[in-house]
């Protein structure tokens, strides 16, 4: 709790993070509760308001970022899809954070060749594209999103991978585990007690980071027409559809890409902080800066 | 030394391999192509004689082994819908993209040390967050909205910039502008790490002591150091650069290998796609191969191990 407290106390101190931090939280809670506030308005057709540019403030409220061609409310559907866009990625982190870590553990503690099969195996997921990999296995499977989360997960799943095994392995050398061991404990016991606590927090900062990785890709795979489908909505594919209409409704591709740009630049502004605050021999420099600014 | 360099290969070998078992059967089963290619009213017997023609009638394990007897004579298959050979719309795509990854990365590099390198000589400093804060911005930026943003603002509003196709000088600008995003924005964080290790490195201290000037302490016995993990990094970066290259050939109209895997995949034609995989992954298995020899020209220790 302590600990906690102490880093509230510094996120307050580095605007660019509370910046950050509160537009991610904003971002969330449109996320959770706008499609309530929007109602029907992202699928309501109304010609009367069709093509509408955006900033004409006679309009309602719904139409200050413009409306596309049927006449829907751009703002209504980027509230909408904001709900899918940080659905997946949310999921595809998190199924790789588990089956990765899962994995790495495994690698890290058994003593025969498992590990460096995993490890082989891993190298050729990582030597190849994750794009054209994604858009292979999704062509296989269909584009439900679903099958999305899974090719996400299995294109990030090396990094968690990795990074279990190097910890476990560090880890398991260490007194403690040996004392486990004498003591009679067994190997399922060992990895679920007393390493994965220790790995964990690495595997969740790396999870942060990826965050704004993930959203990217599936924007990207939603772009190339093989992510999200319609009627679902994402921001990625917003940006798609809008780009027929670049000359005549520049608004119909912008506003969602700025909606992406804004909320991975306020993750990975976050992370990184996060990071530096975590490492005791940086967390320093952040102390130093509050210090010569308060 | 060899040894080192064996190993790793037939590493890389191994994974190579395994790709092109997995992407075989993969590309099988997202359908037939029987019944893409032929018109909808096409006769049983049509369709017969059509499977018959390219083999898509017997079992899987054996199409796969044909497949693997033609690969070690080098005959990549025949493209379904151009009917030629699949490896030559390959060959004529693949140096589109090579050129525009390479010309990318040179800039990256380049661009990534310089701008790293001033980042790390003062930490904390105006420029050293100005340069962060940018890097950040550019890892957060969709590479396919940052594409339509920059044909609305260049093309369409100012015109001076083509929306796409290949040809001129010009026609470049706007397609490695995007690729060059997210490499520059990563290595120049990794330049900037780095060189702050190496800076707090006792022999840079000596350097320094000596009376070395900054330029010389940076450039001479700094970039050098740094080096090591700007490669390691640079070398996952050849991957991500085709999902990249994928992207930019779709928005900006280039005839480069990711474009041609994209259509491939779309009209199932198989050996177009395979072909593509293969030579892609091939030329990513080459200059890890390369990566590997800088490293262990950069760092003796690697040599002895």
């Amino acid at each position: 709790m302590a600990t906690r407290l102490r880093l509230l106390r510094l996120l307050r101190s580095d605007a660019v993070a509370l910046a950050a931090a509160a537009c991610l939280v904003v971002v969330v809670l449109v996320a959770l509760f706008g499609p309530m506030a929007v109602g029907d308005a992202a699928g309501g057709i109304n010609l009367r308001n069709r093509n509408a540019p955006p900033f004409e403030f006679t309009r309602p409220w719904l139409y200050w970022l413009g409306s596309d061609s049927l006449g829907r409310s751009i703002l209504a559907r980027i509230v909408v899809a904001a709900r899918t866009t940080l659905g997946i990625a949310l999921a595809s982190v998190a199924a790789a954070l588990l089956v990765g870590g899962a994995v790495g553990l495994v690698a890290g503690l058994s003593r025969g060749r498992t590990g460096e099969y995993i490890l082989r195996g891993v190298d050729v997921i990582m030597s190849f594209p994750s794009l054209l990999l994604a858009l292979i296995v999704l062509y296989v499977l269909g584009p439900a999103p679903s099958n999305i989360v899974i090719v996400l997960g299995v294109t990030r799943l090396p990094v968690y991978v990795r990074t279990a095994r190097a910890e476990v392995l560090e880890i398991r050398e260490r007194a403690f585990v040996a004392a486990a061991q004498v003591m009679g404990a067994g190997p399922v016991h060992i990895a679920l007690r007393h390493v994965l606590p220790l790995v964990l927090p690495t595997l969740l900062i790396i999870g942060a980071l990826d965050f704004a990785y993930v959203m990217l890709a599936e924007s990207a795979l939603s772009f190339l027409g093989i992510g999200v489908q319609p009627p679902d909505i994402t921001w990625g594919l917003m940006v798609a559809e809008g780009r027929a209409y670049l000359t005549a409704a520049w608004w119909l591709a912008f506003w969602p890409g700025l909606a992406i740009m804004m909320t991975a630049l306020a993750a990975n502004l976050l992370a990184m902080w996060f990071r530096i605050a975590n490492d005791p021999s940086l967390r320093g420099s952040l102390k130093a800066r509050v210090a010569g600014n308060g | 030394m060899t040894r080192f360099m064996l190993g790793r290969a037939l590493h890389s070998l191994v994974a190579l391999l395994a790709l092109v078992v997995l992407v075989f059967f993969l590309a099988r089963l997202t359908g037939d192509p029987t019944n893409l290619f032929l018109p909808m009213d096409a006769s049983l017997a049509e369709r017969q004689a059509f499977a018959e023609r390219h083999g898509f009638d017997e079992p899987l394990l054996v199409q796969f082994w044909s497949y693997l007897v033609d690969l070690a004579h080098l005959d990549f298959g025949m493209s379904l819908f151009q009917a030629r050979p699949a490896i030559e719309p390959v060959l004529g795509a693949f140096p589109v993209t090579l050129r525009l990854a390479l010309v990318t990365m040179v800039l990256a590099l380049t661009l990534s040390v310089v701008i790293g390198s001033v980042a790390a000589y003062g930490p904390g400093g105006l420029f050293d967050r100005i340069a962060s804060l940018l890097s950040i911005l550019g890892a957060s930026t969709p590479d396919f909205w940052i594409a339509i943003v920059g044909i609305l603002f260049f093309s369409v509003s100012l015109g001076i910039l083509p929306t796409s196709g290949t040809g001129t000088g010009w026609h470049w600008i706007m397609p490695v502008g995007v690729l060059l995003l997210r490499p520059l924005g990563l290595l120049t964080q990794v330049v900037r790490a780095a060189m702050i290790g190496v800076l707090n490195s006792a022999y840079v201290k000596t350097a320094r002591a000596k009376g070395a000037s900054p330029r010389r302490v940076i450039f001479v016995h700094g970039v050098r150091n740094a080096m090591l993990s700007v490669i390691t990094v640079a070398g996952d970066q050849a991957a991500a650069l085709i999902n990249g290259a994928v992207i930019v050939e779709t928005v900006f109209g280039w005839p480069g290998i990711g474009n041609l895997m994209i259509n491939a995949i779309k009209q199932r034609d198989f050996a177009v796609l395979q072909a593509s995989i293969l030579v892609t992954a091939l030329a990513i298995f080459v200059m890890n191969l390369l990566i590997d020899i800088a490293y262990s020209r950069l760092d003796p220790r690697i040599r002895a191990g």
